[in-house]
Formats: C-alpha cells, structure tokens, sequence
C-alpha cells in the first residue's frame, strides 16, 4: 500500500478523503500502541476508526477478531472471558462497558488494554478472526491465515479485474467476510472504498454513491430485493461498472431480472459464491454467462478448483449429479476456534474446505448450489428439503422461514392473513402430509446484518 | 376502513407498533423500521393503495408524518 500514497483510500461518510499515506500512518501510530503479537478485538462499523485498526493489526502482525459494533452486551463480555484479548478497539460510546485501562483514543474510537491473564499461544501464521455468517451466539471463529488472506485478495482482484481508480461503496459490515474482501481488494490496488453506514433506503447512501462517483458496490440477496423496490433500472448511474452478489442464492427470478438490466445499461452483474471458512470467495460466474446460466455460482475462482462427492465420499465424475460440493485452495482457512486455547492450532484444514452445500456441476463445468447439508427433514420417511420448502412459498408470495424437526416441518410465516394459503399449498403441491407440518406467525423473521436468516433463533419462538 | 386508519394499520403491523407510537415514528429510531422493515412497508402501501412509488419518495420516507406528505403526490389522500 506504501506505493499509493498520495491516491484516497478510504471517503468517509463526512465526505473526508483519506489518503494512502494518512491511512498508513495512522494505522502504523495505532499499532505501535499494542507493540506486540497478541490478540485484539475490534468492534467494526463502516468508518476509518476501524479500518485503520484492521489494518494496522495485518501490518504489524497482530491478530484482530472482528465483531459487529452492535454485539449485545452480554455476548461480547462472554468472548471476552473466553478469548483474553489483551486489547479492544472499540466505539468510545462502548469503552465504559469494558473493563480495562483506556490507552489511546483516536477520533471516535478507544483503545482499551485488558487485563486479562495471557494464558494461550498465537500460531504464527494466524491472522485474523472472523465469526461465521450466522451464528450469533456463537463463540466460534475461523482463522484465517495471512497466507489465505492473500491468496483470496489477489485471485479477486484478478477476475474482477480491479484497478486503481474503482471506488466501491460499503453496503455490509467490515466484520462480514464478504465486506471485508471489497475492503481488501480496494486497498491492495491502490483503488478505494466508500466507507458508510447507511442503507440503500436511506437517501445518504445514494447521494454519496453519485457524489463520489463510486464504480461498485456488493450485495447480498435481500440487498438485491431493495434495489428492485427502489427501482434499480431507472437510476443514473453512469459511473457503476459493476456490481456482486454473494452471500446467498439469489433468487432465478431476479438473477436473471438484474443480469440483463446490468447489460442494457452496460453493466457486470457478477454472481459470486463464498464462505468464511474459504476466506471470502470460492466461485464467479463470468458476467457473458450471466443470462445463459441462471441460477449457477459460475466457476472456481483464479487459484481454486471444486470438486463433488457422494455420500459415501466417492467423487462424483458425470455431470447433473448432486454430492457436497469440495473446494481446494489457499485461501481455504485454517480452521475454527471455540476459545483462545484453539489459537495454537496450525493448519487443520490442509487446503480442502468441505462446504456443506449440495450442488451439481452442468455438462460445461459451471456449478450449482442447490442446496445445504443439514436443512433436511425425514417428514414420515421422506427426505424434505427446507430450502426448497421456503423458495415454493416464497414464490407464491409467502416469506417465510422454515425449520423443525423429523417428522415436524415448521414454517414460519409473518403474515397472519398468508396462514392459510401457506398450509393449503403444501397440502396440495407438495408430497409432505398435512399432519407433518405447522404453520406458525411470528413478528419478524430473524436475521444477522447481512440479512441471513438466523434459524437457530427461531426455534426459540415456539 | 378509511386511508388513514389503513395507514396506520401496516405501520402497526409490519413494524409492530402501537397506534399512540406513530407520530413520533422515525426509520432507524426502533429495530423493526430497519431497511428490510422499510421495503415491507413500502410494498404494503403500495399494496394498500395501489400505487408505485418513486425511488426519491421511497428513500426520502423517514418518518410516518413525512410518509403521509409523500404519499398525498399519489392523489391519496390521508
């Protein structure tokens, strides 16, 4: 990054440009506070606090655990006691709820130094925690390496193909692997990112996304729902090249709704796959496929190579046949922590990720999710797939989220008017008996801040 | 039902509000009026009164009282 010096980095929601050389030597002052290889925690929001606490840790090799700024209380201070992070870089509004010594204030971010006994062993190779998509409660990291950080960032950059004056906008979190990777990627070519807190449905995101003429942006498939409802295809946007989707399997219907508005306008639209636990991404489609294969996460990213098995781990050879898909490549992580004794572990992974999502792979090479692992009921001795349980009423205009248990499918709807026309379609298009399932209303279907259902928090509504 | 009442009702609904609540109603001061909690309200009153609103309108409704002014450019009036 030393070589961009005097380019923007990072625009901040204010509208302040900060430049390579400012970014850097703001990180290197912050670094140079903690001193020493340890572990620290940094509530993440969209704003050049954070960034620069991100990226002073990678510099100095000091291992940063990424969270959301707005971690409840009480699951931040069981991390805590879980992790002894000898520092967190945290909101100033925050820093009064965590026990420690206040060392370094930058901006609207404190420094704290914690008093936690350092009773564990950093691998070497450690570089950052991130918590996986969706489980909030979790205690669970997975480590990445600096190895894979680097891997993923340039294999990117490459089918992206990135350059220093692409300047993308935040639509996620910084702690979301997948906003973090666009982070990364702007960073490492010289390019920069738009760092706000604002949502698509607020009118300071698009203002700021014309002002500062911003060439990308990246979204989830909720993101991609918004951007339909705001009327997406009759924006000027003359400076967008392009825009991603990951994070989920967007639905046939506005996949290929948005690829062929990106193309009118002469636009990519670039569906992606990935995973934590893969460091961000494992898979694109190349946009002149967008239309002709709908529905497919594309091919192994630059680097990286898929391959499928059958349940009894045989590699499924011919094409059209489902298995959990298998990724190889350096950006594969090196594995999971469930506490701070965890980060001694080396390398558990050895370059292969199981992914646990079913897919198939089409007679040209291009593959497609169709499904996970574990979201499969036994209703009476047939196999029910929750997914597609939820896409059927969804296409009939019912959200909802679905869970339960063998032999009990739960759908969880948030319309009370929709309860019956939920129970009367599975009972008359589906093979699932009447007696095998329950349709209950809640308020709202729960979901993390990239908008991925949390299925664990559900089970707690009935 | 007249519009107002069937204003009210998907504010109360969708975000989960009482009808004492509204006026001071803003997006983003309580967890439901998040942006997933603004695109269903969005649909439901386009659903409601059978109108489509512009991009400017959609994201410059920050509060149940800007709403009403907004919606009023629809010929619906509250």
């Amino acid at each position: 990054m030393d070589q961009f010096s005097k380019y923007t980095a990072l625009v901040s929601e204010n509208g302040e440009h900060l430049s390579y050389s400012d970014l850097l030597n703001f990180s290197d002052i912050f670094s140079e506070k903690i001193g020493e290889h340890c572990l620290i925690f940094i509530l993440c929001s969209n704003c050049i606090e954070s960034a620069i606490g991100y990226i002073g840790c990678i510099r100095r090799r000091i291992v940063p655990a990424l969270l959301d700024k707005s971690i409840d209380i009480t699951l931040l201070r069981e991390l805590l006691e879980n992790y002894h992070p000898k520092f967190c870089w945290v909101p100033t509004f925050i820093a009064g709820k965590i026990t420690g010594k206040r060392v370094y204030s930058f901006r609207n971010y404190t420094l704290i130094s914690t008093k936690y006994e350092q009773d564990y062993q950093l691998y070497h190779e450690l570089g950052l925690l991130l918590a996986t998509s969706g489980s909030t409660g979790s205690p669970k990291f997975v480590r990445q390496s600096y190895q894979n950080i680097q891997s993923n960032t340039e294999s990117i950059i490459k089918y992206l193909k990135i350059v220093q004056n692409d300047r993308a906008i935040s639509t996620m979190p910084m702690n979301y692997t997948y906003g973090l990777s666009i982070l990364n990627t702007h960073l490492a070519t010289g390019a920069s990112e738009i760092l706000t807190e604002a949502t698509l449905m607020d009118k300071r995101f698009w203002k700021q996304l014309r002002e500062e003429k911003a060439t990308t942006f990246g979204g989830v498939p909720y993101i991609y729902e918004m951007l339909k409802k705001l009327r997406f295809n009759k924006m000027e946007l003359p400076n967008l090249r392009y825009v991603t989707q990951a994070g989920g399997k967007l639905s046939a219907e506005l996949c290929s709704e948005f690829s062929k508005l990106c193309e009118d306008r002469h636009m990519e639209f670039i569906v992606m796959y990935g995973q934590t636990e893969a460091t961000a991404r494992m898979a694109w489609l190349p946009f002149q496929y967008a239309q002709e294969k709908v529905g497919s996460i594309g091919i192994a990213i630059p680097g990286g190579r898929f391959s499928l098995i059958d349940a009894d781990n045989n590699e499924i050879i011919n094409p059209n046949i489902a298995g959990e898909l298998l990724y190889y490549g350096d950006n594969v992580s090196l594995g999971y922590a469930q506490n701070r004794f965890d980060l001694s572990l080396g390398d558990d992974n050895h370059g292969v990720l199981h992914t646990g999502d079913i897919a198939k792979r089409d007679e040209d090479g291009f593959y497609y999710i169709i499904g996970r692992k574990k979201r499969f009921l036994k209703i009476f001795g047939n196999r029910v797939n929750l997914d597609e349980v939820e896409r059927l009423l969804k296409k009939e205009g019912i959200e909802c989220a679905c869970t339960g248990i063998d032999d009990c499918l739960k759908i969880f709807i948030t319309d009370p008017s929709l309860k019956e026309k939920a129970g009367t379609y599975i009972d008359n298009h589906t093979a699932i008996s009447h007696g095998g399932f329950k349709v209950i209303v809640i308020e709202k279907i729960p979901r993390n801040p990239s908008g991925k259902v949390l299925y664990s928090e559900i089970k707690n509504y009935d | 039902m007249n519009n107002l009442e069937k204003y009210n009702k998907a504010f109360m609904e969708i975000l989960n509000v009482a009808e004492l609540d509204l006026e001071s109603l803003e997006y983003q001061k309580i967890s439901a009026w998040d942006s997933v909690g603004h695109m269903q309200l969005i649909a439901a009153l386009e659903d409601i009164f059978d109108i489509m609103f512009d991009t400017d309108d959609i994201i410059d409704f920050s509060s149940y009282v800007k709403g009403k002014e907004l919606i009023a450019k629809y010929g619906v009036t509250i």
